[in-house]
């Protein structure tokens, strides 16, 4: 275990002559993107494309009685108006359950709602033309008769008797339960000499990307053959989704997925609105077109968070924790989300409360009920957010009542650096993981000593500014204990094919995809570096379900590590290839030759012997050359899924530092620290810059971003004006540093990254306003976003 | 998001633009748009014509007349932010500017359009409120001229009557007897106010006379706080604990997503103390 500085110490098993690993190697997509030059869905125009919009139920619970579509057939340009009924002819329901998941259950999801239209937004009639502008004119002369039904919108009364049941054959409003007893809880609780118990509620809300929801559905009769234009997450798990519920074999579908701009999680679902598109390409024998706009973006893509969480934590007088508990309550929708389900953010605060800390005695119970409101499922960080923000706050709150420093208290309690391998009260296996190191680091990063002793000066002249933590602990590299146990065709391996092109350059088709972070620069710093050659002569190549190989694609931070280290695999195997050829030519042993910078040479001495120019030349145009019976394989395919470890967990903490106006109860962020451990750094601007727009993310979620409903089920601010995204001016200067723990499940030592800004920024923050207001004896804040209202209110001024 | 088809007429002068208002029922200007177009995307509004003022010439200076500062309604407001004219004689306004929206939309939308069209949380509609200023309009029975007082009548309504164009507004240059403060509380910069607070007034010894208090995000238009104004007036600075209390009086503050009315009325007199304290000691 080190300290990575700004270009990382040369890693054993990947010290390669040209190594590119722990370089900022620019991205290799950056001139294109740049340049307005990349290709998202929206830029794709097939002959003959349509266009759908869809009428949206207005309100939260309806019956459809009628739906009267013949203005909107007679409006000029339209192709086609189908309703959910027509619809339904040509694709079948879903339901968004796992087996895993003991217990959960949800209803038959159509892609129009048929009966009843069960959130406000849910599609309920596609209408088809020429442009979209037309597509939105004829929506408006689609009339629905509706009867309005009673809308659940309170978790905390969804499962009481005299709350109507959203889908009556399901027998209740619960859709998963989980408990979990490990220890003697009440014994500890019994035996602390200080327990705080409090509430905290997380605010819905959702990921606001950059490039909405978009898709391009075109079936060629001819062929047989559906292709998909989709900016997605996980194109082989569309694949199989759009085959099953289209009843097509899945080689009869083909998904592209070329520029995406940010998912975050929220395109790796399957959305009504987008299979209705398909399934109406299929209809009318011709693409179709659908892109979200910002509007419908608010009522469908999912929301996240929106748990209402009663926690306590014991502790001795020396600090040491004995006990966590929890009962989560959680609000999903009216469906469980295909296929992932929606039980998975509560199964991960259950899961992740408590995970860093060596505390035996831990109880959760976590309750995931149907309502009425947009559905919700996994979103950036699934779940850690929540269960950090917990656990941290309770260990603050418990600090300050013993009287402890919050840095110390961390120090008694965190599992030590050399206790690994160690498993959590929660049954979570830790390969190796570095709290103390990266606590220590943050402490001498951040000045702690020095920022309390400015903390206390300002306070003297009536400014009050707090200082939070939040270690953490975050899920990366899933193996098939994710999804594929619980019966999901979701691949938790990955596969990258390596092709030596006729001029020496190294063509790589990898099964993970491209969102914007930067996988094509990582998989090509990866084959580079396995291969040898500059990486200006590689050139990646991601989403195409006919082209690249089988894989999950890109979620849980997944990419690097799982990704990353096929194509490591497929660089090794390729090298060797390579050189088998080069040993015939040249008549050497090919353990005596490596490829270094695009040229094969002799191992020990650096000689350079050949290039790989013209290795490809003899072997794909002179082959009558090369020795009778060799035959030349310059293409190598190599696939990885994590066997040691059923999860790689990453770990890290973060700091808050910010100055609250107690007149206004405004936050002012002022900086915010990261250390963190994701083992290897392939490039340390893509970690940092991950690292980065995950804490934002994680700081919206914690001051700004929510989706507010009213006791009706209806969003009141689904629009870029009244939903409040974190913009630059109001964002913390981040500084972001490493401690690299490798796995040793993989050569390349990779664990994911993607989520730990996210996971640990609400708790920080949280942490740092209580801080901040305490000497004022405000109660404690528990909950997000941290309005100025929420902040008067503690202080007890409105 | 795309509008409902609308006709498009680019207005060659203000008669013009005139004309062509009256030739379609519902007929709307254009200026900046930074309003209006996001509304018709949204299909909150439908208008059958837009008349596209942007190139009628004259509209678009800042001009100093006698003891006065008018600014044209095609003025941007990135343009306003960078006059020396408005800087030196009409302070209020370039204090207020700055919290406008971002650049992008600075760049493009107006001084005028963002008066006419009157969100009730905008900043320049309190200010001109503030400087007691007035609005120029022209229509098809000619020009007048209404004072800021009786212009603000409602959510989103004001004087201005179909087919008129209001063509500049108009406000007193400051003197060095003036003393303007202005505050205001988004929860993120740019956005449109939870509260905010324009305030003019003319030193008087230690005190303030003729002040004029306005708050905006806290009602349908723009909200003089009379009471208050009216105790400053009176007790000069040590009557500020009255004023806020008055404010209970003044403003109504509804709920809104980003904070409740209580809520609302709290802030507001936190940001009466904290301008009338500028306005005490400007150069504190």
């Amino acid at each position: 275990m080190n300290i990575t500085e700004d270009v990382p110490p040369a890693l054993t098993a990947l010290d390669r002559p040209n190594s590119y690993i722990g370089r900022s190697v620019p991205r290799p997509n950056l001139a294109r993107l740049t340049q307005g030059r990349g290709q998202f869905v929206s830029d794709v125009v097939l002959p003959r494309m349509a266009h759908v919009a869809f009428v949206r139920s207005p309100h939260a619970h309806a019956r459809i009685k009628a739906i009267r579509t013949e203005a909107a057939k007679n409006a000029p340009g339209i192709v086609a108006v189908v309703t959910g009924r027509e619809l339904a002819e040509i694709i079948t329901p879903w339901v968004g359950v796992l087996t895993h998941l003991k217990g959960i259950k949800s209803a038959p999801q159509y892609p129009l709602a048929v009966e009843r239209a069960c959130w406000q937004g849910e599609a309920v009639c596609a209408v088809v033309a020429r442009t979209r502008a037309l597509a939105e004119d004829a929506a408006e002369l689609v009339e629905v008769d509706y009867e309005e039904l009673p809308a659940v919108t309170d978790p905390e009364t969804a499962l009481d008797p005299g709350t109507p049941v959203i889908h009556p054959e399901l027998g209740d409003n619960l859709t998963f339960e989980r408990k979990l007893d490990v220890g003697e809880v009440d014994k500890a609780f019994a035996e602390a000499d200080a327990v705080v118990e409090t509430t905290f509620r997380f605010g819905r809300h959702t990921g606001v990307c950059l490039e909405p929801r978009a898709i391009v559905a075109d079936w060629n009769p001819g062929e047989q053959r559906l292709t998909v234009y989709q900016a997605t997450q996980a194109p082989h798990m569309m694949q199989n989704l759009f085959a099953k519920h289209l009843s097509l074999a899945e080689h009869q579908v083909r998904v592209v997925t070329k520029d995406v701009g940010g998912s975050f999680g929220i395109k790796v679902h399957t959305y009504a609105d987008e299979m209705a598109t398909v399934a109406l390409s299929k209809l009318l024998r011709r693409p179709i077109k659908f892109v979200a706009d910002r509007l419908e973006s608010f009522v469908t893509d999912i929301h996240a968070r929106d748990h209402r969480v009663h926690a306590k934590i014991a502790v001795k007088g020396d600090g040491t924790i004995t006990a966590f508990a929890i009962d989560d309550l959680t609000g999903i929708g009216p469906y469980s989300v295909y296929p992932r389900t929606s039980g998975i953010e509560a199964n991960q605060v259950v899961n992740l409360v408590g995970a860093p800390y060596a505390c035996p005695n831990y109880r959760a119970q976590a309750r995931v009920v149907f309502q009425n409101k947009n559905v919700m499922c996994q979103y950036r960080a699934v779940g850690h957010p929540i269960a950090v923000a917990v656990t941290e706050a309770l260990v603050e709150l418990a600090a300050a009542k013993i009287g402890m420093d919050p840095l110390e208290i961390r120090r008694r309690n965190l599992i030590p650096d050399d206790a690994y391998p160690a498993t959590s009260a929660a049954g979570l296996k830790f390969e190796l993981l570095s709290h103390h190191a990266s606590l220590a680091h943050l402490d001498a990063m951040m000045d702690y000593s020095g920022l309390r002793a400015e903390q206390k000066r300002l306070r003297e002249r009536g400014i009050y500014r707090g200082i939070g933590f939040a270690s953490f602990v975050e899920v990366t590299n899933p193996s098939a204990a994710f999804y594929g146990v619980g019966g999901a065709k979701i691949s938790s391996q990955d596969g990258a094919t390596l092709r030596l092109d006729a001029q020496g350059a190294v063509i790589c088709h990898t099964g993970v995809t491209e969102q914007g972070q930067g996988t094509e620069a990582v998989m090509a710093q990866v084959v580079a570096t396995a291969v040898g050659v500059p990486i200006e002569r590689v050139k990646v190549v991601t989403g195409d379900t006919d082209n690249t190989p089988y894989g999950g694609g890109t979620w849980a931070s997944r990419a690097a590590g799982i990704g990353g280290e096929a194509a490591w695999q497929a660089g090794k195997a390729l090298r060797a290839n390579i050189l088998a050829v080069a040993g015939s030519i040249l008549q050497a042993a090919p353990k005596a030759l490596d490829i270094r910078n695009g040229v094969v040479v002799d191992a020990d001495s650096g000689r350079e012997r050949i290039g790989l120019d013209e290795v490809a030349r003899i072997a794909y145009f002179r082959p009558d050359t090369l020795p009778p019976g060799f035959q030349a394989e310059l293409m190598a395919t190599r696939h990885y899924v994590p066997r040691t470890w059923p999860f790689a967990f990453t770990n890290g903490i973060q700091a808050s530092y910010v100055e609250v106006d107690p007149e206004t109860g405004f936050v002012k962020l002022l900086r915010h620290w990261c250390v963190e451990d994701c083992g290897t750094v392939i490039n340390p601007q893509l970690v940092d810059e991950q690292v980065r727009g995950g804490i934002v993310q994680g700081l919206g979620g914690a001051l700004f971003e929510h989706c507010v409903y009213d006791s009706r089920g209806q969003l009141l601010n689904g629009n870029m004006a009244d939903y409040l995204v974190p913009m630059a001016a109001e964002m913390p200067d981040i500084e972001v540093a490493h401690v690299v723990s490798p796995t040793a499940d993989s050569e390349l030592g990779a664990k994911g990254a993607g989520e730990a800004g996210t996971a640990g920024a609400p708790g920080a923050v949280i942490n740092a306003v209580n801080d901040a207001l305490r000497p004022l004896g405000a109660t404690p804040i528990t909950e997000t976003p941290i309005t100025p209202e929420c902040v008067l209110r503690a202080l007890g001024k409105v | 998001m795309k509008p409902a088809a609308f006709a498009y007429a680019k207005a060659r002068s203000l008669d013009h633009a005139i004309e062509l208002l009256g030739t379609r029922e519902g007929a709307r200007v254009l200026a900046g748009g930074q309003s209006l177009i996001a509304a018709l995307n949204m299909r909150l509004d439908a208008p059958p014509l837009l008349v596209d003022i942007n190139g009628v010439s004259g509209l678009d200076r800042i001009e100093r007349p006698d003891g006065q500062v008018e600014i044209g309604a095609l003025v941007r407001h990135a343009q306003a932010l960078g006059s020396q004219v408005v800087a030196r004689d009409a302070p209020l306004i370039a204090r207020a500017l700055p919290h406008i929206a971002h650049p992008a939309i600075r760049n493009r939308g107006t001084v005028g359009g963002s008066i006419a069209y009157a969100d009730p949380a905008a900043e320049l509609p309190a200010c001109l409120l503030a400087l007691a200023g007035e609005v120029d309009i022209t229509g098809p029975a000619g020009r007048r001229t209404v004072k800021a007082d009786d212009f603000f009548l409602g959510l989103f309504e004001t004087a201005l009557g179909p087919g008129e164009i209001l063509t500049a507004i108009r406000v007193p240059a400051a003197t060095p007897q003036m003393r303007c403060g202005f505050a205001e509380l988004a929860r993120r910069h740019g956005d449109y106010a939870l509260v905010g607070l324009a305030a003019c007034a003319r030193a008087d010894g230690a005190g303030l006379r003729d002040s004029r208090f306005v708050f905006f995000g806290v009602g349908a238009t723009p909200v003089r706080a009379r009471k208050a104004e009216a105790v400053l007036d009176a007790r000069g600075f040590d009557g500020l604990d009255e004023a806020v209390a008055a404010l209970a009086d003044d403003l109504h503050p509804e709920d809104d997503i980003h904070a409740s009315g209580k809520a609302k009325r709290h802030l507001a007199g936190v940001l009466l103390r904290r301008v009338v304290r500028e306005m005490q000691d400007p150069w504190a």
